[in-house]
C-alpha cells in the first residue's frame, strides 16, 4: 500500500515537472519571436482588436456594476460608524488596485482565453498548424506571438477603461442614491488616489492579459484527440487563467504595497 | 541535380510513439520525376513517414535527404528552405478557416514576402483556375465550400509556390468516385505541368492505379513491396494481393479489440 501511494505520488511530480517544463519552453520561446523578425502586423492588429474591442462591453458592465456595489456596500458598513466619507476613496482604490484589474482579467479569461484555446485547438486537430509549417511560417511565430504581445497591451487599456467606468458606477450611486454631493465626491476620488494606485493596476493588467493569452495558446497548441480534446483544452484554459490571475494578484500586490 | 542522387532518400528511419513501434527501418529511395503511391492499412505509419520526411515529427533514428541535403539537425531557416521546395495537400485539406480561398492559396507565397497582397490574390485567381474554380470561389470561406472544393483549393495552395516535391494525404477520402477521379485527374496533370517529384499516401486502389508511376506497401513499420503502380493488383507479393483485394484471410490480422 505505502508503495503504491509513493509511485502515485512519483508519476505526479514527473507529471508535474514536465508540465512545467513544457510550459517554459513554450514561454520562452513564444517570447523569443518578439525579437525575431519576420513580424505578423495583420495577425497583432487582429488579436488586439478581438481582445480589447470586443471585450470592452462586458468588462465596461463588469466595472459599472462593481463599482455600484461597491458603493453600496460600503456606505451600509460605513454608516455604522459615520465613515460615509471615505466611500469615494474606498471605491476608486478597491477599482483601480485590485477589482478593475481582477474582474476584467477573469471576464476577458472567460471570453478570449476560451475563444484562443479553442480556434488554435481545432487549428491542430485539423492539421491547420502542419499547413502553416509547410507554407514556411513558424506556427508559434504566426499564432502565438501576436496574441501574447496583443493580450498584454489590450488588457491595461481595457482596464484603464474599467476604472473610469468603475468610478462612475459609484458615483452614480453614490449622488443619485445615497445623497452625496457630485463635487464632494470627485474631490475625495481624486484627492487620495495616487499614481501608484493606477499605475500597478495596469501592470497587473498588462500580466494578467500575457497570462490569459499564454494559458489559451499553450493548452489549444497542445490539444489532441478531436472535438472533445478542443473542449477540454478550452477548459483548462479558462481555469488556469483564472488559478494564475488570482495567484499574481497577490504576488504583484506583494510587489507594489507590501512594507 | 544529378540523376545518381534520388530527390528524395530514406534510410533506416524509425519512430515508436510509447511502445507502438510505427517505423521500424524504412529505407526508400524516390527519384526525380517520380510519382510515387504508398499504400498501407489504417495505422500503418503512413502520415507518420510523410510528416518525417516534412520535418513536422522528428524520427528516432535514421536519415532523411532532400535532393541530397540531410534534414537531420536543420532548424529555422535551412529548414524552412527546404520546405520551401515542397507542397502538401493535407487528408481533409486544412484550409485556414480564418482566411478567404485566395488567401488560403497565396499564403506561401505571401509568407516568403515573394508578392504584394494585390498580385497574390490574381496569381491564386490564377490557380485556382488550374485546379477548375472560378474566380467566384475567390472570396468565399473554406466553411463555404464543398468537400471536393476544398480538396481543390487545398492542392491550389500546394501548387502555388510551383514546389520541386508534392505530399498528398489521402487526397480521394470523403470524395464520391467521380469527385475523387477528378482530384486524381487534377494531381496527375499538375505533377505532369511542374515536372515535380510526388508522394501519395492512399488506401484507394483506383486513386493509387491513377496518380502513382510506382507504389510501396508499408505495413510493420517496414516497406514490404516496391514496383511499378500498375501491377499493384497483381504483385505476386500475399501481403500486397491481399491489402488490394480487401481479402478478410492472408497474413494481415486486423487488430479487432472486443
Amino acid at each position: 500500500m505505502p508503495l503504491t501511494v509513493l509511485a502515485a505520488l512519483g508519476r505526479f511530480v514527473l507529471d508535474a515537472s514536465g508540465f512545467a517544463g513544457r510550459l517554459a519552453l513554450f514561454t520562452l520561446n513564444g517570447i523569443s519571436h518578439l525579437v525575431r523578425p519576420p513580424y505578423y502586423g495583420r495577425m497583432f492588429g487582429r488579436a488586439l482588436i478581438e481582445i480589447g474591442y470586443f471585450s470592452l462591453p462586458v468588462v465596461a458592465l463588469t466595472a459599472v456594476f462593481t463599482g455600484m456595489v461597491l458603493a453600496l456596500q460600503s456606505y451600509t458598513g460605513f454608516a455604522r460608524f459615520s465613515a460615509e466619507g471615505a466611500i469615494a476613496n474606498l471605491v476608486v482604490l478597491s477599482v483601480t488596485r485590485e477589482l478593475g484589474p481582477v474582474l476584467a482579467g477573469l471576464m476577458v479569461a472567460g471570453r478570449v482565453g476560451a475563444a484562443m484555446a479553442a480556434e488554435i485547438g481545432t487549428m491542430r486537430v485539423t492539421d491547420q498548424i502542419d499547413a502553416l509549417a509547410t507554407l514556411s511560417t513558424n506556427p508559434m511565430k504566426y499564432l502565438v506571438t501576436p496574441r501574447l504581445l496583443a493580450a498584454a497591451i489590450a488588457l491595461p487599456l481595457l482596464v484603464a477603461i474599467a476604472d473610469i467606468i468603475g468610478v462612475l458606477g459609484g458615483f452614480i450611486i453614490a449622488t443619485a442614491k445615497l445623497g452625496f454631493n457630485p463635487n464632494t465626491y470627485l474631490a475625495n476620488t481624486l484627492a487620495f488616489l495616487q499614481t501608484m494606485d493606477v499605475v500597478s493596476g495596469l501592470v497587473k493588467a498588462a500580466v494578467f492579459g500575457f497570462l490569459i493569452a499564454l494559458m489559451g495558446c499553450f493548452f489549444g497548441y497542445n490539444s489532441r484527440g478531436g472535438a472533445e480534446g478542443v473542449g477540454t483544452a478550452t477548459t483548462a484554459a479558462v481555469v488556469s487563467a483564472s488559478v494564475l490571475i488570482l495567484a499574481f494578484d497577490y504576488v504583484l500586490t506583494e510587489m507594489f504595497f507590501a512594507r | 541535380m544529378s540523376a545518381a542522387v534520388p530527390m528524395i532518400r530514406l534510410r533506416g528511419l524509425t519512430k515508436a510513439f510509447g511502445d507502438k513501434q510505427v517505423l521500424a527501418g524504412i529505407d526508400l529511395d524516390i527519384a526525380a520525376g517520380t510519382s510515387l503511391v504508398v499504400i498501407g492499412g489504417s495505422g500503418s505509419g503512413k502520415s507518420v513517414l510523410i510528416k518525417c520526411i516534412l520535418g513536422l515529427i522528428t524520427p528516432d533514428a535514421g536519415t532523411i535527404e532532400i535532393g541530397g541535403v540531410a534534414l537531420g539537425g536543420l532548424s529555422g531557416k535551412a529548414l524552412a528552405a527546404v520546405r520551401a521546395r515542397v507542397g502538401m495537400l493535407f487528408q481533409n485539406a486544412a484550409l485556414f478557416d480564418s482566411l478567404p480561398v485566395w488567401e488560403n492559396v497565396a499564403f506561401g507565397l505571401l509568407a516568403r514576402h515573394q508578392i504584394t497582397r494585390r498580385a497574390a490574390r490574381e496569381t491564386a485567381i490564377e490557380i485556382l483556375a488550374q485546379v477548375g474554380l472560378g474566380a467566384d470561389v475567390a472570396p468565399l470561406f473554406p466553411a463555404e465550400l464543398s468537400g471536393g472544393m476544398q480538396k481543390r483549393v487545398g492542392l491550389a495552395r500546394a501548387i502555388a509556390a510551383r514546389p520541386e516535391i508534392l505530399f498528398f494525404d489521402e487526397p480521394t477520402t470523403g470524395l464520391d468516385p467521380i469527385m475523387g477521379a477528378v482530384i486524381d485527374g487534377l494531381i496527375v496533370d499538375c505533377v505532369k505541368r511542374l515536372g515535380s517529384t510526388a508522394i501519395a499516401i492512399t488506401h484507394d486502389m483506383a486513386s493509387a492505379r491513377r496518380i502513382g508511376d510506382r507504389a510501396a506497401m508499408l505495413h510493420g513499420g517496414r516497406i514490404v513491396w516496391q514496383g511499378r503502380a500498375a501491377d499493384l493488383m497483381a504483385s505476386g507479393n500475399p501481403l500486397v494481393d491481399q491489402f488490394t483485394h480487401g481479402r478478410r484471410e492472408g497474413p494481415i490480422q486486423m487488430e479487432v479489440r472486443r
